[in-house]
Parts: C-alpha cells; structure tokens; sequence
C-alpha cells in the first residue's frame, strides 16, 4: 500500500489518504483538531472553576481580616515573587515559539523551545522553593511551624519594619494572618502542582519530539499543551497581585 | 389496558441477532478493560452502577428497619449516622449522578448524533476507572468505619467535631467528581463537533438536548466541588482553614461552595431522565413532541437558572432576608421550565395512539412523581413555609419524589427502552409491567407517608422518633419492602432475557431516532456507512415511508 512507501507529511495533504495520526471516529484531520482543541479549551473552563473556589474565599477572607491580610503580605518576598512572574511570562514565550516551531516543522528547533520551557518551568518551581524555605525560618508554615511574632510585634522583623512600619496588630486579628498563609500555600501550591504536572508532560513531549512525533503535521498535542502552559501562566498573573502587590501601599 | 401494540418483532424462526456486534467483535477481558467503544464502557458502567444501587439500597432497607420502632433498636444511633451518611454518598455520587449520562448517554448519543464513536474515547475509559477507583475508596471507608457527616459535610461538623473517615470519603467524592467532569466534557465536544451531515442542533434528539445541558452543569458546577473537598481536607489535616469558626473561618462560605455544585447537582440528576421521557413519551404516543423547541430550550434554561438558585439551601443558616427573597423568587423560576416540559409531554399525549408497554408506564410513573416532587419543591423554595419544613421528613419525601420517583422511573424507562438496542432481545413484557407497577405502588406507599411526617414534625437523621409517628413509618417501611421486590425483579427478568429473550431486530418499537435505523446489538463503529439526516426528529411519516420503501425493494428482490 502507497501508505506504507509515502512519507508522513506527504500524506497530511492528500485528500483521501488518512494519514497515521487520524483515530478511526475522526472523518478528517480538521475534525480531529477542532474536537480536541474545544475539549482543551472545556478542560481550561473546568480548571478556572477549580480555581474560581479559591478565589472567592480569599476574596471573603482578606474583607474580613483586612488588617491581618496586609501586615501579613508584606511578609511575602517581592523580588522573588517578580523574578518568578519573569520567568513564567518567558516561559509562555518559549512555548508559543515551540508550537510555531511544530508547525513549521522545525525539529531540532521545537526540541530546544520545549527544553527552554522545561527549564524555565523548573527555575519557577526552584525560585518557589526559596521562597517557601524563608516561610518556614519565619515560622509562616500553617499548622506546622507557625508564629504569630510578626504579626504581634512587627518590630521584630527589622527588614520588612522599615520599610512597611507597620502597626502591631492585636493578638486575635495577629492570629487570623494564619489564615493568609493558608490560602497563600493553598493557592500557589495547587498552582505548583500544575506546574509539576506541566513539567512531568513536557519532558514526555520532549522524548517524543525527538522522534520526530509533533513536526509531520500532527501539531495538536502541542498546541493544546500550549493552551494547559498559558492558562497555568495566567492563574500566576492573578495570583501575584492579590497575593504580593495590592497590599503594598 | 388494551391489547394495543406496536411491537413489531422479527419472525422468530427465522430471526437471529446479528453475529458481528460490539460485543461479539473481540473477545477476553482484556478487550473490554481496555476498550475504547463508548458502547462497551456504557456496559460496563451499568453493571457497576447496578452494584452500586444495591449497595445504596441495602443500606435504605437497613434506615427503614430501623425507623420501623421509634427507639434506636437495631443498631445504634452512631451506627444510624453512618447508614444514612453511606446510602446518600453512594446512592447520589456514585449512582444518581452517573445513571442516565454515562449508561443510556454513553451508549447513545453517539448514536442518535450519527457519529462512529465519542469524541475522546481514552478519556471515557479514564472516566469509568476513576469511577471505579472512587468506588473502591467508598467501599474501603464503609469497611473500615464509614463516615457520618451526611452527605453534606457540613461544617464544622465535619472539619472539627468528628473523627470519622472524613478525608478519605472526601477523596473518594474527589475522585468520582473528575470522572463526571470526563463524561460531561465528553459529551459537549461529542455534541458539538461530531454531528454527521444534516444534524442540525435542531434535529437533534430531545435526549441530546438534555444530556448537553446536564453535562454544561457537570462541566461548570463539578470543580467547585473539588476544591470545596480538597479546601476540607487540609482543613482536618493541616488544622486550619476557611471554614471553622473557631479559627476565624466561615461555615456558610463552606454552604455557598457546597450547594453551588450540589444544587445544580439535583439537575445533573434529573435532565437526562427528562431526555428519556421525551423519547418514550413519543415513541409510544406515536407523535412528534409537541413544542419541540420548547423542550429543548428548557432544558437549557433548566441549567442556567439552576447555577442561581443554591442558597435556598440555607434559608435556616442565617443569610439575609434579602438574599432569601432573591433566592426564593430565582428558584420559583426554575418550576417554569420544569412546567412547560411536563405540558408539552401532555400535549404530545392529547389525541395520540397511546399504548401502554413497560416504558410508557415507567415514564407516566415519572410524570405524575415528578410533578408531586417539583410543586414541593416550591414550598421549600418559599422561605417562610422552608423554614418549618427545612430538616424534616418533608425535604427528605420532596427529594426521593424527584431523585427516586422522578429520576429512577426515568432511568428504568429508559433501560427497557432501549434494553432491545443494547443486547439484540426483547425483556418479557408481562412481568416487566408488573414490576412498573409494583415500583409506583411501592414507591408511594414509602415516599408519601413521609410527607406527612415532615408536615408533623419528625425531624430527618435520628434514628428514634416519639411514639405517635409509628404509624406512618411502619406505612414507609411496608411500602420499601414493596419497592424493594420492584427493583429486584428487573434484574432477574433482565439477565433472563440475554439468553431466553425474543430477538428485538433492529426497530421494535418503530422508533424515529438513528440508532433504531441500525442493527441490535449495534456493530462497532455503529454506522456501516455515515448516515446523513435528512428530516425532522421524531418524523413518524418518514419512518413509514422508508418501511413501504424497503418493503417495496424486499418485494422487487424477492420477484
């Protein structure tokens, strides 16, 4: 059979042939994208759903305790948390590029966008790791290693006391900044977590990229991977004002 | 009830079912483990939702029991918890939820849409192992000490006061939560991209019409669920969190997370067995639903307003007057288009040729129970009369009339329905009409007793009561022995009929929709050739005109 003998990107434009990649259901290839690509964008509605609880109930939270909520998020590294947002925007970059590279069936080059982004992930989920190693010397670890110190006697964290001089807050509000670093490590863990599962799928695409699985025209595993890597970017777009920036002032 | 038909059979002896099917395709475990047909997922999510059911069931028999005397007799009262906790986990998350949509809606939208398959065959499999291992996680906290929150978790019960398996039963809701999302998701893409030519939205079957709009609430309204389950989870393992008061938290912020999934929960539940009554009520009245559109639309409007009616949940939990008047008035809204279905299934009915096989009676079953269930649902939507019934025996009748008499009618219409389509036989029709009947008897004998019940005052989840309301539940448990034999004998007639039934052919019934155009059991990729839709659903003169064509040519070849 001429299947056999012909090249794989030669068959992605013939008319009859169906090319290896189409499942049986599909009637075109066109079909197979457009359906895959509108589940991805679903998926992506689900997960702002998920995401959409936590929101509500820092919103409820940070009215309540307002007080407790502002001394408490000077306490957050803003360099960090702006490398961060750096590294995750360059990261989106990488991957819009990875999936131009698929399509215009650049091997070599999509293999080194999608290892860029690989990197990119994992110097994000590095930088979070300084940062939660400086909660737990602070004694901001909800449930396991915390301290209302701070919060009681902000005097006693000279760095963050000169440049906020924030008012010592009475020891019940003091208490309810637990509550902030609960949904902080609430929320930019279960971000983390879909970055790690971000990674763990990136690293499978770069394997399979090295056969040469995403550059023959079957370019949809990419591009809805693209679609899961830019939403995630955009949870850390909100995350990062509500969490660090509103409070500053 | 007259001898009236329309079962038109094969010639028995001459008749076979069809060699090559779905099921005879490949054979091994492995095959089906491993399958990608939605047909064969289908099957194997009846057989373990059926598993499932009788578990529930087992555990609604013991309640009865116990409610038969008024002190705690049969097992204690911590014991009594964690029944009713255990029959409302499984009977809704692991039955209810996934009855209709991933059995009869697995199996057949592809169909009825005209496509070879689901749109994400490997993602429906996932679908049914997450059910599956959500179901082991249930099973193993039921072995090891159950859990006794109700299935409402509400906290802070669940997050301070109790030492039950919390964590894990939340896991487990966690877990089936995502395999609900899967089959929704499945389902809109399917709906949206997988429909053969000429199957405009509009000639769509009104089952598809109400599995979309069940599955856009799945899709919506399921996430929430998680992370209100995950956010309790670290509440009892970290021991802090929104929801306790005693830390700062908020238990109605954990009420408006909860009843945002778990009213249009109540949708998810019911739509999908609306699809089905439009189906039989059609079928056998031998006409096209009447209001088609309107049907089709309220089912949708169903779903939207569904996502603003939660907080009439918790008229009792302190909310504002002013969001009990919203929330009263957005929920009678919903008794709007709940109506114009029940009208329209009457008007499709008024001067048709009505016959009575066990479907029809299932789904008249449904019409007449569901309408009870939904005009009490508006009393507990009206907040001044909620407010006496809330937490009595009234919430628990009003929502077995929609989930049971509503949605189980539905869901058991449906089986013998389209039990033909799915294995190539007929169930015997004369013991199946016995047990529509004796289901309905059953089931009032159980569920309206405890109107009154509630009406009175017995307050729901204790397993003593005062001495005067004996009667009335010595009524409910005689009737659940009833309902018992009703669900039991189904599944005895039911496998008898895979080896002993008469072969169905392909359209018993002279149904209209697609999957009745092909063989039964279906083949693999349902479709020999893609069909194009070229008339209305529910065309009953284009049906008799393809018949007298395809006897004509019979005839030609047969000269």
């Amino acid at each position: 059979m001429s299947e056999t003998t012909t090249a794989e990107g030669v068959l992605a434009e013939g008319h009859h042939a169906h090319p290896p990649y189409q499942r049986h259901h599909f009637e075109s290839v066109e079909q197979q994208f457009d359906t895959t690509n509108f589940a991805m964008w679903l998926f992506l509605l689900t997960e702002v759903m998920f995401f959409g609880g936590l929101f509500t109930a820092y919103l409820l939270m940070r009215n309540w305790y307002y007080p407790a909520f502002v001394v408490a998020s000077h306490q957050l590294n803003i360099f960090w948390g702006t490398a961060n947002t750096g590294v995750l925007i360059a990261s989106s970059f990488t991957m819009a590029m990875s999936v131009w590279s698929a399509e215009m069936r650049k091997k070599s080059l999509l293999i080194f966008f999608l290892c860029t982004t690989f990197v990119l992930g994992l110097a994000f989920l590095g930088i979070k790791t300084i940062e939660y190693s400086e909660k737990w010397e602070k004694h901001h670890i909800p449930g396991l290693n915390w301290s209302d110190n701070t919060f009681r006697n902000p005097q006693s964290d000279p760095e963050v006391y000169k440049e906020y001089h924030d008012a010592p807050l009475s020891p019940d509000m003091a208490a309810k900044a637990e509550l902030y670093f609960f949904l902080y490590f609430a929320m930019t863990g279960m971000h983390a977590l879909h970055m790690i599962i971000g990674i763990a799928i990136l690293g499978f695409m770069i394997f399979r990229a090295r056969a040469a699985a995403y550059t023959t025209g079957h370019v949809t595993f990419v591009e809805n991977f693209g679609l899961y890597w830019h939403f995630v970017d955009i949870v850390w777009i909100f995350l990062f004002p509500l969490l660090y920036l509103i409070s500053r002032r | 009830m007259s001898a009236a038909t329309i079962i038109t059979l094969p010639d028995q002896s001459t008749a076979r079912v069809p060699k090559l099917n779905f099921v005879t395709k490949e054979n091994g475990l492995l095959s089906w483990l491993l399958t990608g047909d939605h047909k064969r997922i289908a099957t194997l999510y009846l057989i373990s939702i059926t598993f499932f059911f009788f578990i529930g069931g087992a555990l609604a028999g013991m309640i009865r029991l116990e409610l038969l005397t008024p002190q705690s007799d049969l097992m204690a009262t911590d014991t009594y918890n964690k029944v009713f906790t255990m029959h409302g986990v499984i009977m809704i998350f692991f039955f209810l939820v996934p009855s209709v949509p991933a059995t009869l809606g697995n199996f057949l939208i592809p169909i009825m849409i005209g496509a070879k398959d689901l749109a994400l065959p490997k993602i429906n499999l996932l679908s049914w192992y997450l059910y599956i291992v959500a179901g082991c996680m249930a099973l193993y906290t039921m072995a090891s000490g159950g859990v006794d929150t109700g299935w409402t978790f509400t906290t802070p019960l669940s997050t301070h006061y109790l030492n039950t398996h919390v964590i894990a039963t939340g896991l487990a809701i966690f877990v089936a939560g995502f395999s609900s999302i899967f089959t929704g998701l499945n389902f809109i893409v399917t709906i949206h991209k997988m429909r053969c030519p000429g199957m405009t939205w509009f000639r769509l079957p009104l089952f598809v019409w109400s599995n979309y709009a069940a599955s856009v609430l799945m899709v919506l309204g399921t996430p929430v669920l998680a992370i209100t389950l995950v956010l309790i989870v670290l509440e009892r393992t970290v021991g802090i969190g929104v929801f306790d008061p005693a830390k700062g938290g908020d238990p109605i912020l954990f009420q408006h997370l909860f009843w945002f999934y778990s009213h249009p929960a109540v949708y998810i539940m019911i739509l999908p067995g609306m699809g089905v009554v439009s189906e039989v009520i059609s079928t056998f009245s031998r006409k096209r639903v009447f209001g088609y559109t309107a049907v089709a639309f309220s089912s949708v409007a169903i779903a939207v307003f569904g996502f603003f009616v939660w907080a009439h949940h918790m008229f009792i939990m302190g909310i504002s007057n002013y969001s009990m008047l919203v929330f009263s008035l957005l929920t009678m809204l919903v008794a709007v288009p709940s109506a114009i279905k029940i009208f329209n299934w009457t008007f499709t009915l008024y001067k048709g040729s009505i016959t009575f096989e066990t479907p029809m009676l299932y789904a008249f079953g449904f019409m007449g129970l569901f309408t009870i269930g939904g005009l009490t649902g508006v009393f507990l939507g009206t907040s001044g009369t909620d407010i006496h019934f809330t937490e009595t025996y009234f919430i628990v009748a009003h929502f077995h009339f929609v989930m049971v008499g509503g949605m189980l009618m539905a869901f058991l219409s449906g089986i013998h329905f389209w039990w033909p389509k799915w294995t190539g036989r007929m169930y015997p029709e004369k013991i199946s009409q016995l047990a529509a009947v004796v289901t309905f008897i059953g089931f009032n004998f159980t569920f309206f007793p405890q109107f009154i019940l509630g009406m009175l005052g017995m307050p729901r989840r204790y397993a003593a009561y005062p001495p005067e309301f004996q009667v009335l539940n010595v009524f409910s448990t005689a009737g659940a022995t009833i309902l018992g034999v009703g669900y039991l004998l189904p599944i005895l007639y039911l496998t008898w009929s895979l080896k002993y039934g008469e072969i169905a052919g392909s359209n018993p019934w002279q149904a209209t929709g697609l999957e009745w155009q092909i063989q039964s059991p279906p083949l693999t990729e349902n479709f020999v050739e893609i069909p194009i839709m070229d008339h209305e659903a529910y065309d009953y003169e284009w049906l008799e005109n393809q018949n007298l064509a395809n006897q004509h040519k019979q005839g030609v070849a047969s000269v």
